[in-house]
């Protein structure tokens, strides 16, 4: 399927991830991440959050810059939405996620993407965070990610590579899977 | 003991002969298979069994299971299905009649459970409950199901919940009255949930990712398919992941020509409530996951692919029926994503519940492992798998069979063993006329070959173990 005639380019480097799934494969103890995030409540319901540094491949790893993140709640709750809300950010990270599993998958199957855009809709009844019913639940009701993507591929390729996409994004597996969360608090 | 090997042994012991060229470990359709060729070989060979021959198909197979490949692609090395029902699916009882009958005239010995199999010199030393034997080659053939899986949260599950395996399940009867969760949308799966439902339980199926398969596809029985159309025939070494390919759960196929296809939508319509993969259990609560929807659209591609395939391999041939596609999988609007387990009853806000009835009985229908605890020797990964290259394990004169996609994907069928074993039995020989200069130099002569103990000829003497 690699073999097409025309180069295909995700900007993607499908060689380097799969030269990593093999050395990975031989050194499974490189293959264990520690992510990290460092938040500071600045006022309200305003956070600020930034991701710069991480353990990988055996060692500290760091981003080329550190990245901010303000999240906070729109003014109809009555706060002064310096940032997107928090689900909204599991959003994002979804949409990110799995867009990435898209163009790598597509890069390793010789598949040229034009364009991949996402719309995701989370519904929720926030009735359970306002401890209003105690049958609503706080989270999201449930998740639909509705992508558009132009591309050199049978409507049924591209239904593969979305499919494929999901079973190995790590963001679509935190969100469909149970996770052991610990809150500590640190004097 | 049987005859042969007991005249084999009289036989070995009056030329002082103390190293057997071969020992197998198991007496199913593999290990007799190989038998079989060895024996046309010339190669001295014992096969060493726990209990009986096809034993465990005798005791550890549920009531109705049938085999899922029709009794006219049914094969062994020197047998070939000649019934009158060449389109029918043998019951187990079937399959263990022909198979006691195949192992007549093998070197077996029964009632001889194999407790440790270790290097010793230029041999291998076998202690069995019925003597210590010497071997140069050993082939491992007691089976890939000898264990089941069963995910580590099964100790969350409540003590008030009953859990099963395949290993032990026999029959709906035996399960306690009260809801039935299954886990795991193999055949093995798709077959308890859907007689557990037709005799009037409330199940729920825990489906990961699953194979599909129709019964019969364009006029043929779909194992016959993937015969004509090269399928069942792919080499391990041909394949991408061959650790993926040889995790696939069994196609969700049932040995009945009445039922053209067994797929979760069937089991919808029997009444069936469909839950995406089980993650864990907390608080009484088994938590499923939400990723079904794609698990789904992932065995929907996978068939359509398939289908394709076999189309496109009957291109040239006879007229046929009309290429055909299957109805997508139907998910749930709301799949559930927690059930309560036994009489906790517990309320969750994770997500809706299903049913009414609690449930009382899990069943793990999730997989199984072959045990080589009894195997002591550097041949296993970080994870206890055996290492081995396409049956040839990496220890000398060490072989395997009957393991999944070992060398073909036809492997974990019966009418598969044929040809690995030809290869096998091949490789083996081969290497006992490559090594055959030493085997001189380092047997060593029957030194217990009349003991009191019951059985207790053993078959040369092993170093202790360091």
């Amino acid at each position: 399927m690699s073999s097409t005639a025309v180069a295909v380019n995700n900007g993607v480097n499908v060689e380097a991830l799969l030269g990593a799934r093999e050395a990975l494969t031989a050194a499974p103890e490189a293959a264990k991440f520690v992510w990290r995030a460092h938040s500071t409540w600045q006022d309200g319901t305003h956070t600020e959050t930034s991701v710069k540094k991480f353990f990988g491949l055996g060692g500290e790893q760091s981003h080329r810059q550190e990245f901010v993140y303000d999240t906070d709640h729109p003014e109809i709750f009555a706060s002064e939405d310096k940032g997107s809300t928090p689900v909204e950010m599991v959003l994002v990270g979804l949409a990110g996620c799995l867009s990435a599993g898209i163009a790598a998958v597509a890069q390793n199957r010789g598949i040229q993407l034009h364009s991949v855009t996402a719309t995701l809709e989370a519904p929720m009844d926030i009735q359970g965070i306002l401890g209003i019913d105690a049958d609503v639940r706080n989270g999201f009701d449930a998740i639909t990610v509705d992508y558009r993507i132009d591309a050199d591929a049978s409507e049924e390729d591209i239904r593969a590579l979305v499919a494929q996409s999901q079973k190995r994004s790590a963001v679509f597996d935190i969100i469909t899977n149970p996770t052991d969360v610990h809150v500590r608090v640190n004097a | 003991m049987s005859e042969p090997a007991d005249i084999l042994f009289r036989q070995a012991g009056a030329r002082g002969e103390a190293v057997l060229d071969t020992l197998v470990i198991g007496a199913g359709h593999s290990g007799l298979a190989v038998s079989r060729l060895l024996a046309a070989r010339g190669i001295r060979h014992v096969v060493l069994e726990r209990g009986e021959v096809a034993d465990a198909w005798r005791k550890r197979r549920w009531d109705s299971l049938r085999l899922l490949t029709p009794n006219k692609l049914t094969r062994l090395p020197g047998f070939a299905y000649a019934g009158d029902d060449p389109d029918g699916f043998m019951r187990v009882a079937d399959l263990v009649a022909l198979l006691e009958e195949y192992a007549r005239g093998a070197p077996v010995v029964t009632r001889a459970e194999v407790t440790a199999v270790r290097r010793d010199g230029d041999a291998w030393c076998v202690a069995s409950t019925r003597g210590t034997w010497r071997a140069r080659t050993v082939v491992l053939a007691s089976g890939a199901a000898a264990l089941p899986c069963v995910p580590s949260f099964a100790s969350r599950v409540p003590a008030d919940v009953a859990q099963l395996t395949p290993l032990d399940y026999r029959s709906p009867e035996q399960v306690a009255p009260g809801g039935v969760l299954v886990v795991g949308a193999s055949a093995t799966g798709l077959q308890f949930a859907d007689e557990l439902v037709r005799a009037g339980r409330e199940v729920t199926l825990a489906v990961g990712e699953h194979v599909r398969m129709p019964r019969h596809y364009r006029g043929l029985d779909i194992v016959e398919w993937l015969v004509r159309a090269g399928i069942s025939d792919e080499r391990y070494d041909d394949i991408d992941d061959i650790n993926r390919g040889r995790d696939l759960p069994s196609p969700q196929l049932v040995g009945d020509r009445t039922r053209p296809i067994l797929d979760l939508n069937s089991l919808t319509d029997a009444g069936v409530t469909i839950a995406g993969r089980l993650m864990g259990v907390r608080d009484g609560v088994a938590l499923f996951s939400g990723g079904l929807r794609n698990a789904c659209a992932l065995a929907d591609l996978k068939l359509r692919r398939l289908l394709d395939a076999i189309d496109a391999s009957a291109v040239n041939g006879p007229a046929l029926p009309a290429a055909e596609r299957f109805e997508p999988t139907r998910v749930p609007a709301k799949p559930p994503l927690a059930l309560s387990l036994g009489d906790a009853r517990t309320v969750t806000k994770s997500g809706p519940g299903t049913g009414t009835t609690s449930v009382s009985t899990i069943i793990w229908a999730t997989g199984y492992r072959p045990d080589f605890s009894w195997l002591d020797a550097p041949v296993f990964d970080r994870k206890g798998r055996l290492v081995h290259d396409g049956g040839i394990v990496a220890a000398p004169g060490l072989y395997v069979m009957g393991l999944p996609l070992m060398r073909r994907r036809k492997s974990s069928f019966i009418f598969g063993a044929e040809d690995d074993a030809r290869d096998i039995t091949a490789h083996l020989a081969d290497f006992l006329a490559r090594t055959s200069g030493r085997k001189s130099a380092t047997a060593t002569r029957v030194s217990v070959w009349a003991s009191s103990r019951p059985y207790g000829r053993s078959y040369g003497r092993c170093a202790k173990p360091a």
